[in-house]
């Protein structure tokens, strides 16, 4: 009969040598290379301490991004929310008023910004939705949390804070563990 | 007045140096269960326990305090004495080994001479087996009162296993027994201690090997774990134990591991000696305590090689088992023994 695959092996059934009987040898093989992995490397990462860096693509938490001079970059224009396969982005749109320059770059602005990251699938596509390089993800993950809602991210959460008062923070968002 | 007759000062000596070697051999016994935490990670490329405390030197310690803090459940269906014997058996038996291992030379302490071994009997090997054998009642008891299956089925694999490699020790024994000419565990050291005569591994390294297989055995140490299979029995004969109660009993294992690599000390590698050194060059004080650390570094070298062992080979099949007690190690023991026989009459 032709055999279906090539890789098909004859099984052997001759009867055990003498040392194989004996089992020593074997065992004696063996002893030697669980001894020789005393020496070896340990790949353990421990984890609270140390940290495992994220690859340079890695898509983390979301961040709303500010211009040099510390103003929101996001102008509540919704094509994240439209881009969202997830649908876990609502906005609310709110007119910039006199005297409100240094916080907005834009005569539009979002009031409300949220995203629910248990929706969130971490695709990336509002980033590349965004026409004003206002959104980011960031090299950072949800912490857990007691209660769905404590996963409901609002603006508080995602802008970043400002890199020119509070460095530390904006490293922290940022997140990239280099810098932690 | 005969009461008062009695050597007070001697039963006082041994009630203390009863309470050092139980304490002892239980301290060494909960550092044991780290030890073979940590030589399993260390052979798995892994660190092990290290978060308690320095080293995770306190791990037992968190260990013997979570088993404690457990709900203590006892099966309705069980045989509630029996069941709670069980536990306690199985402990008694692994200690009761300690009383006639010689731990060292005598120490002079307040004008006496103490000797480093609660009691010197002069049948010491026969009560040790005699001991050992009781422990698997422990395995019996707490299987049968169970009123589960599957420990049921364990505690009969290990009463199985230890009735076919007690032979086989027995016998390895007996060769060594005919050279020694002597049952007392004291004699059989002193005996290795005397210039120009080796440690009873070089005059029987075959009845060493067996010895050490069946006290693997009778240890219940992988591979010779069978009746505590996890895959095939859940959990074995103490799988409806929780709490101290099963703590006992894993417990129990760690101690009988430090018995008999004590036993294999004793009788086959000069016990409380020093090798390659005189004894009697020290102060006789000094030299009690440097024996006592030379058993003790021979006994943590006989743990390690069981742990080693352990992480290195997966279990027996049960005919493995049978197949290798019965047809191998027992005949090996008989040829062993014969050896002996005609090499003693030979020098004759």
């Amino acid at each position: 009969m032709e055999a279906l695959t090539s890789r098909s092996v004859q099984v052997s059934r001759k009867p055990m040598s003498l040392a194989e009987r004996l089992f020593l040898p074997a065992i004696l093989k063996g002893m030697g290379i669980t001894f020789s992995h005393i020496f070896k490397k340990q790949p353990t990462i421990r984890y609270p301490e140390q940290r495992r860096e994220f690859s340079p693509v890695f898509r983390g938490l979301h961040v709303l991004n500010r211009d040099e001079e510390g103003r929101e970059r996001c102008t509540a224009c919704g094509l994240c929310a439209v881009a969202c396969p997830a649908e876990a982005i609502t906005m609310e749109a709110a007119e910039r008023l006199p005297g409100e320059e240094h916080l907005y770059r834009e005569e539009k602005y979002a009031a409300k910004y949220e995203i629910n990251m248990l929706r969130c699938i971490f695709c990336g596509l509002c980033e590349e939705a965004c026409p004003k390089d206002a959104i980011y993800l960031s090299e950072t993950f949800a912490p857990a949390n007691y209660n769905r809602k404590g996963f409901i991210y609002g603006k508080d959460d995602m802008v970043i804070p400002n890199l020119k008062t509070d460095p530390e923070g904006f490293a922290k968002a940022k997140g990239s563990p280099r810098n932690n | 007045m005969t009461l008062l007759a009695l050597d007070w000062l001697l039963i006082i000596e041994k009630l203390v140096l009863i309470a050092i070697i139980v304490f002892a051999s239980l301290g060494i016994a909960l550092y044991t269960t780290f030890a073979e935490r940590k030589v399993a990670a260390v052979l798995q490329d892994r660190p092990g326990p290290e978060r308690a405390g320095p080293f995770g030197l306190f791990q037992p310690f968190a260990d013997g305090l979570k088993l404690i803090m457990k709900e203590e459940i006892i099966p309705n269906s069980s045989s509630k004495a029996l069941f709670v014997l069980g536990p306690g058996l199985a402990m008694t038996a692994a200690l009761m080994t300690c009383a006639v291992i010689p731990w060292g030379a005598s120490v002079q302490l307040f004008g006496r001479t103490i000797d480093l071994q609660i009691a010197d009997v002069n049948i010491g090997i026969l009560y040790i087996f005699g001991v050992v054998s009781l422990g698997v009642y422990g395995i019996m008891i707490g299987g049968w009162a169970s009123n589960n299956k599957f420990s049921l089925m364990a505690a009969l694999r290990g009463a199985s296993q230890a009735i076919s490699y007690e032979l086989a020790m027995g016998i390895a024994l007996i060769a060594l027994l005919m050279t020694t000419g002597s049952l007392s565990l004291k004699t059989i050291v002193e005996q290795q201690m005397a210039p120009g005569h080796l440690w009873n591994i070089a005059y029987q390294p075959l009845g060493f090997l067996l010895f050490f297989i069946c006290a693997m055995a009778e240890c219940n140490r992988t591979p010779f774990d069978l009746p505590e299979a996890e895959n095939e029995l859940n959990f074995g004969y103490h799988q409806e134990y929780s709490s101290m109660k099963l703590g006992f009993y894993l417990f129990s294992e760690y101690v009988n591991m430090i018995m008999s690599s004590a036993v294999m000390a004793s009788l086959y590698f000069g016990g409380y000696d020093i090798p390659f050194f005189n004894e009697a060059l020290l102060p006789q004080n000094i030299a009690a305590l440097v024996g006592v650390g030379a058993l003790l570094i021979k006994i943590v070298i006989f743990i390690f090689i069981f742990m080693w062992i352990r992480w290195t080979i997966p279990r027996f099949r049960y005919d493995q088992l049978m197949n290798l007690g019965w047809k191998s190690l027992i005949p090996l023991a008989l040829v062993n023994m014969l050896i002996t026989g005609a090499w003693i009459l030979a020098k004759l």
